[in-house]
């Protein structure tokens, strides 16, 4: 029996060897991949527990969590929701869905982003509960309120962006929504509202600043244009081009017009510069210019400004749109920011930041720094070059011409008292009968910018075909303009 | 002792305390219980450790009731203790401290999740357990007392076999069955008790006696073939006949875990008697086709093999392999060190105080507490595996191998089914989980071990003439 029994006990210990094996590969060898399986509840419920981090715009708190009886342990709790809803987002962990920064910035504000890292350490050894850290964004809660109050009632974005560094200093859309309506933990309640946000025609939910159904720019693109111009060394500010009252599409039939019917009010009636096409803006002779570059080298200079590029400010923006290989009347028509070119706020608004940066292109950020409980900085953004989109002398000529558009020209309606504001307006058309798009985009002050705006009011800020840019989307810029630099 | 007795003459007097002194020192003196009760009183404290640690780490203060009845059962552990010094003095001095620490963690574990479920009273599996506890304990003091000699059993082997056979089938008798998924339960006064848990006992007697008395017949010789030596036919036909029980376990009563168990445990058994390798052959083999066959026609069968085999495919983490998952999940939160006692969240697996109690405290005690329950575990059955070395007859040698690795096999198959090593099946983890049967019969098998193992050490090795 002896030897049966050594067998057998062997065999005993084969067996169980095989079980710490097993027990030692998921615990051990699979564990983080386990820990990652979507079905696993256990890590959701973890992360329920740890605290997350609040949202700041400069000092004052959008989002916070504070603590709830449930099984989500905290409530994410939203100020002044309908203003803020395109940039926080939202964070529901009943959905498990984020939004917006709340999505982007998750890593941080859950607490397992790699910049928490030493400060859990730091936890750990104290005893203190997890905690995410906080994200403070370069928003300014005054500019932005200024945006909101302006677009009241419309349908629209502003975007605003400090041009030397690139931090966006507003980022409006509205109709927004209640972003706490949809951070209650009632999943049932949250799907609903969802639906309902969903189904509603105004589109709340869209984020039209970086993205959405994009727009032609209409004549604020004249100054991507104008751009080129400069930049192919053929022409200069003072350029002339002829001057006729409509300019007949090559290869078509098809006629380009100035708004207002007539010919461009000025130059010597037979010729006119191209600054004063900016500043008054004027369809005709921007469409001559724009056949006589050709669609490359406008394209070229638009994507210098950040056309055909999407930015992760940390939102995913949507790409502005110049197309390639266009024939030389679609090209005319993009010469004033019709045809095929399609643009999001945020980029007009670095097409001004440029301008008013000597030229120098910022890539837009919307984060200053990640901060630790005791408002410790973890982490602090800092500023990134995109590119040179021409020199200084190109872009001080362009200013000078934007900001005759303002104080003499197409754009008044954004004049600020003592301050020298430069800007261009834009009525895009959207199909024969559609209401316009209406634009601005400029910065102040001229000489030594601290902000640079874009706006854009969709549906033609209900006034169907009757409203213009220089109407409706100036004064809206003004008012954010003017609330930033008069604090 | 000698300085009374009538001397023939100085020389033998001398010579007779000389052996007797050598028997006494051969046999020892009573360091086993000595060195139990050191043991005994570390797997009590171990046990207590763990209940205050789930109280402190669930609910965040001590709770003294559950301190006091776990107080009141390691009395009763120690009565035990003190019964094996009077009437069994030489057992085995790890079998008793490692099967109450077992279930102590076990309890702590099981009221673990009482906790986070907000079970009380009668509805807590903890309570349960503890009665049930008792009653175990108080079961194995019984039989140490009564039956003085293992040997006994001997003469009962076709009764023990009837009482088996009579405790498997009883689930099926109309008025006393129970429901279940397995066919296995019957309720008794609203209580749910599994026969099959004790039947595991009276079948072990029935085929130690068994082999005992037909060893010679079956260990004859055959055919050689295939350099084997295969039995004859008519030695084939219990071997047929337990194969074919084993087979009915898991048709009729869908427990496909005692079947293999039972068959398990009759052919170790029945190659440590007989010695031939042949008999394992066909053992192995019998049940593969047995299975085979069967889950080609038994839906059960064939969902358990398909959740072994695809245990994370999103379709099946729905419903069919959410328990096994979400316990494998436990165990991997647990991760090396475990999440701690209390910390952890075993109530998402479900029934994961009996069928998974093994994921519920490899989650809080982690890799470590894991690898730590194995090995007490592999002492127990070695503990068991060493009188049948040691013994030196065939009955009790064989009672107490039959016992002991079906011990092994029941956790090995158990910890292996939550693991992925082989398809789930629904035993119990002997002495963890909670389960009044499989508790009380676990331990009976310890009270029995603790009676063979005293009963083969007092063989004195010497024989004096």
């Amino acid at each position: 029996m002896t030897k049966e029994l050594r067998r057998i006990s062997i065999l005993v210990l084969v067996m169980f060897l095989a079980l710490f094996g097993s027990v030692s590969w998921i615990q051990v060898v699979q564990a983080d991949a386990l820990a990652q399986n979507d079905a696993n509840r256990r890590t959701r419920l973890d992360s329920y527990e740890i605290q997350r981090g609040s949202i700041l715009a400069g000092d004052t708190p959008i989002a916070t969590s504070t603590p709830s009886g449930d099984m989500y342990s905290f409530q994410r709790v939203y100020t002044d929701p309908q203003m803020w809803s395109a940039v926080t987002g939202y964070y529901n962990p009943a959905l498990g869905s984020a939004t917006g920064i709340e999505k982007a910035m998750n890593g941080e504000l859950s607490g397992t982003g790699g910049s928490n890292f030493l400060s859990s350490i730091e936890r750990i050894v104290s005893g203190q509960p997890q905690k995410g850290a906080n994200v403070r964004l370069s928003l300014d809660p005054v500019a932005q309120k200024a945006a909101y109050d302006a677009l009241q009632g419309l349908q629209g974005a502003v975007v605003a962006i400090e041009p030397k560094t690139g931090r966006i200093l507003a980022m409006v859309s509205t109709p927004g929504y209640d972003t706490n309506s949809l951070a209650v933990h009632d999943s049932q309640a949250a799907n609903a509202t969802y639906d309902g946000l969903v189904a509603d025609p105004n589109k709340p939910l869209s984020n039209r600043a970086i993205g959405g159904n994009m727009n032609p720019p209409g004549s604020t693109f004249k100054l991507v244009v104008a751009a080129a111009a400069l930049d192919s060394g053929k022409f200069t500010m003072q350029s002339t081009f002829p001057n006729p009252a409509s300019f007949t599409l090559p290869g078509t039939s098809t006629a380009v017009h100035n708004s207002w019917g007539g010919p461009c009010p000025a130059g010597d009636g037979q010729t006119v510069s191209l600054a004063d096409a900016i500043r008054f803006s004027c369809n005709v002779p921007m469409a001559e210019l724009a056949v006589q570059l050709g669609d490359e080298a406008i394209r070229t200079s638009a994507e210098k400004f950040g056309f055909d590029k999407a930015f992760s400010l940390p939102l995913e923006s949507t790409a502005s749109t110049y197309p390639k290989s266009l024939s030389a009347d679609k090209t005319g028509l993009t010469g004033f920011g019709q045809g095929d070119v399609r643009a999001t706020p945020l980029q007009m608004a670095m097409v001004s930041a440029g301008i008013a940066n000597n030229g120098l292109v910022m890539s837009p950020r919307m984060v200053d720094q990640v901060l630790g409980d005791d408002l410790s900085v973890l982490k602090q953004i800092g500023n990134t070059e995109y590119g040179q989109a021409m020199n200084s002398d190109q872009a001080a000529a362009i200013t000078a011409a934007m900001q005759a558009s303002v104080s003499s020209g197409a754009a008044q309606g954004a004049r600020i008292d003592g301050v020298d504001v430069a800007g261009k307006t834009g009525t895009a058309e959207n199909g024969d009968t559609d209401p316009y798009t209406l634009w601005f985009t400029g910065f102040a002050p001229a000489s030594n910018p601290e902000i640079a705006v874009a706006v854009v009011v969709e549906d033609g800020g209900g006034q169907g075909q009757s409203g213009s840019g220089d109407a409706i989307a100036s004064p809206i810029a003004k008012k954010v303009m003017e609330a930033v630099l008069k604090k | 002792m000698t300085a009374t007795a009538p001397a023939h003459n100085a020389g033998d007097v001398a010579a007779d305390t000389a052996v007797l002194r050598a028997l006494r020192r051969i046999r020892g003196p009573q360091t086993q219980r000595n060195r139990e009760f050191w043991l005994l009183l570390f797997a009590v404290v171990v046990a207590g450790t763990a209940l205050t640690l789930v109280q402190l780490g669930a609910l965040g203060r001590i709770d003294p009731m559950i301190l006091l009845i776990g107080g009141g059962l390691a009395v009763l552990v120690f009565a035990l203790h003190i019964v094996l010094r009077f009437v069994a003095s030489d057992a085995d001095p790890f079998v008793l401290p490692i099967a109450t620490l077992l279930t102590g963690v076990g309890i702590a574990e099981i009221y673990r999740i009482d906790i986070a479920n907000h079970a009380t009273g009668w509805n807590a599996s903890s309570n349960k357990q503890l009665m049930w506890m008792a009653i175990s304990v108080a079961g194995a003091i019984a039989l140490v007392i009564f039956l003085r000699n293992y040997r006994v059993l001997y003469k009962y082997t076709y009764l023990s076999g009837l009482a088996g056979l009579v405790l498997l089938i009883l689930p099926f008798i109309p008025g006393l069955k129970a429901d279940a998924n397995a066919d296995v339960w019957i309720s008794i006064g609203g209580l749910g008790f599994q026969p099959g848990e004790l039947s595991k006992i009276f079948l072990a007697i029935f085929f130690a006696g068994y082999l005992v008395r037909t060893r010679e017949s079956l260990s004859s010789v055959g055919k050689r073939f295939a350099g084997i030596t295969w039995p004859r036919m008519r030695e084939l036909g219990p071997v047929i006949v337990v194969w074919l029980i084993s087979l009915a376990i898991i048709v009729a009563q869908h427990d496909l875990g005692t079947g293999v168990l039972i068959f398990g445990m009759f052919i170790v058994m029945l190659y440590v008697a007989t010695g031939k390798t042949s008999w394992v052959l066909i053992g192995v083999v019998g049940v593969v086709i047995g299975v085979a066959v069967v889950s080609q026609f038994l839906t059960y069968v064939q969902n358990r093999f398909n959740t072994w085999i695809n245990a994370f495919d999103p379709d099946l983490m729905e419903d069919q392999s959410y328990q096994l998952t979400q316990g494998i999940f436990g165990l991997a939160h647990g991760g090396l060190l475990g999440t701690g006692l209390g910390q952890g969240r075993p109530q998402i697996t479900p029934v994961a105080e009996s069928d998974f109690i093994i994921t519920s405290l490899g989650e809080e005690i982690g890799l470590i507490g894991l690898f730590a329950v194995l090995c007490l575990y592999m002492v127990f059955v070695s503990r068991g595996l060493r009188i049948g070395v040691a013994g030196q007859d065939d009955f009790g040698k064989l009672l107490a191998v039959g016992v002991s690795f079906t011990i092994g096999l029941q956790v090995f198959i158990m910890v292996g089914g939550v693991t992925r090593v082989i398809p789930l099946t629904g035993l119990t983890t002997p002495f963890l989980a909670a389960g009044g049967s499989s508790l009380i019969a676990n331990w009976l098998i310890v009270g029995l071990l603790l009676r063979i193992s005293d009963g083969v050490r007092r063989q004195p090795r010497v024989v004096i003439g």
